[in-house]
């Protein structure tokens, strides 16, 4: 039978007990830190989780051993920065399934102390390693940002208007204590930042820290027993494109945004206008213009005018980002479980800049460079 | 143009091994779906528009325009900043990462849609990159 909006539930959700720069903790701990903290949050302890989820380097077997978990189940879907959110989404139909009843998702990384911290450069006879390595690309900041000229000539996208996505994220950040930037800026500091890799400043590149998350899953029907409110997984979508950001189909578009985000909306049943909070995974500026277009809440190229007019910001009609977002919350290297923490944490009702009346909120996530994406539609109601 | 030692160097596999075996004779060799007539890269020994094993090795013309790129600002080894990170997509349709050579590395002199061309860029006795300048003329 289909899984049905709202089957499975949130019912534990934390990140470490700090982030941003975490010396006292190697990687595994990081994991190990935010598990703890979540199965707190449930009530729950190690024997009471059947399933484990996490992304690689880290595999699902160490995590388990280390916490003391026997699970029946197991995911290490790896697909970078959103593997959480796909995840959330094999948790769900493996509960729906039976495979497990009490699933126990972590996210853990020394992204910044680089304790116990696996480099990844591309092997040599990767295709990455034969058609990109060879011309320069250094990490993310130099390959994200790759299509940003294109976008920018195709829609007439001025470089003020790419920087008001950090400023507009400064705002909300400038809401919550653990932000690691607070400090309002405006267009003018982004442009007069350091250049890194034109088109794109230091202030419109992420972070770089060391932090974890944690999500416990279970039934709806048990999701009531727990201590917290449950959270409620109305729908959910995922797809890939392609590792090589030289061969997206569309450098204005995400196809494999184009997919998950559709499939979470037709999953929950609902409607663009029915979202009252929405994260975005902002590895850097252009992710949250891309999402809000691939994900339908504006037509192609009205994402710099929506975002410039105010409608994302504190008080405005669609609240984006709301944790301060890779760009000034925080941003491990896998950020996917920090946009689901927020959704969560604003679903309950217990954001640091919490948006009134909350019912429903999309967590939306990148990974790699373009490479995969997967979407999750959160609620406090059960439909 | 002579290449900085300390570039990542490729490292051909067998389904790649024609492509390079091109460059390093001066041609730019694409695959192309002999179902569809449609190029594209990178090398693969069959066809992504159809999943068939109908494909042939055809020389491009090496004529290609910037679709987009970076100017990457830090120190990277091979390599001396400011240095453009480029895509340029081919007269034949597909696209690819390379460097534009020849060229100030400015934003001003790196215009979306110019024409380009390759230059045939030799890193050592086995390996030589595709790499593109503006189009003579152009």
């Amino acid at each position: 039978m289909t899984i049905k909006p709202g089957e499975i539930a949130i019912v534990g959700a934390a990140e470490s007990t700090r982030i941003g720069t975490v010396p006292e903790m190697a990687q595994i701990m990081l994991h190990a830190d935010a598990a703890l903290n979540a199965m707190k949050d449930a009530g729950l302890k190690p024997a009471d989780i059947d399933g484990v989820a996490c992304v690689g380097p880290m595999m699902p077997q160490q995590i388990a051993h280390y916490l003391g978990i026997t699970p029946k189940w197991v995911d290490g879907t790896g697909v970078g920065g959103c593997s959480f959110m796909l995840h959330v989404r094999h948790a769900a139909a493996a509960i729906h399934a039976g495979y497990a009843k009490t699933i126990l998702i972590t996210h853990g990384e020394s992204g910044k102390s680089r304790i116990n911290a696996t480099p990844r450069p591309p092997e040599p006879q990767s295709l990455n390693g034969q058609f990109e390595a060879p011309f320069g690309p250094m990490g993310p900041p130099t390959l994200f940002p790759i299509p940003v000229l294109r976008y920018m000539k195709k829609y007439g996208v001025s470089h003020e208007q790419m920087a008001q996505v950090a400023v507009v994220q400064r705002e909300w950040a400038a809401k919550n204590p653990r932000a690691a930037f607070r400090d309002p800026i405006t267009v003018a500091d982004v442009l007069n930042s350091r250049m890194i890799a034109y088109p794109f400043r230091l202030l419109q590149c992420c972070l770089v820290t060391d932090g974890g998350g944690a999500l416990i899953l279970t039934s709806a029907d048990r999701a009531k027993d727990f201590p917290q409110k449950p959270v409620y997984i109305l729908g959910s979508g995922e797809s890939v494109e392609t590792t090589m950001v030289s061969q997206m189909e569309d450098f204005t578009s995400s196809r494999a945004f184009r997919v998950a985000g559709p499939e979470a909306f037709r999953m929950a049943g609902i409607k663009h206008g029915d979202v009252d909070h929405l994260m975005i995974y902002d590895a850097f500026a252009h992710l949250p213009m891309y999402g809000l277009e691939d994900l339908g809440f504006v037509q192609r190229g009205e994402a710099k005018d929506f975002i410039w007019e105010g409608n994302t910001r504190p008080g405005g009609k669609l609240p984006l980002n709301t944790n301060g977002g890779g760009l000034s919350y925080t941003h491990t290297g896998m950020y996917g479980m920090f946009a689901l923490q927020e959704s969560v944490r604003q679903v309950r009702g217990i954001a640091p800049a919490q948006v009134p009346d909350v019912t429903i909120s999309v967590a939306h996530g990148v990974g790699g460079m373009f490479s995969a994406s997967g979407t999750v539609v959160f609620s406090n109601q059960r439909p | 143009m002579t290449l900085e030692p300390g570039r990542p160097r490729p490292e051909p596999t067998p389904e790649t091994k024609h492509f390079w075996d091109g460059t390093r004779n001066g041609k730019l060799l694409l695959q192309r779906c002999t179902d569809t007539g449609k190029a594209y890269f990178p090398p693969r020994p069959f066809s992504p528009y159809t999943g068939t094993r109908n494909v042939e090795v055809f020389e491009a013309s090496g004529k290609a325009t910037l679709h987009s790129y970076v100017i990457h600002h830090r120190p990277v080894p091979g390599f001396k900043p400011p240095y453009a990170i480029a895509v340029v997509e081919l007269e034949e349709g597909p696209r690819m990462m390379t460097n534009i050579v020849d060229c100030p590395q400015t934003p001003e002199a790196l215009v979306l849609d110019m024409p380009v061309e390759v230059a045939f860029t030799k890193m050592d006795d086995d390996i030589t990159l595709p790499l593109f300048r503006p189009a003579k003329g152009a």
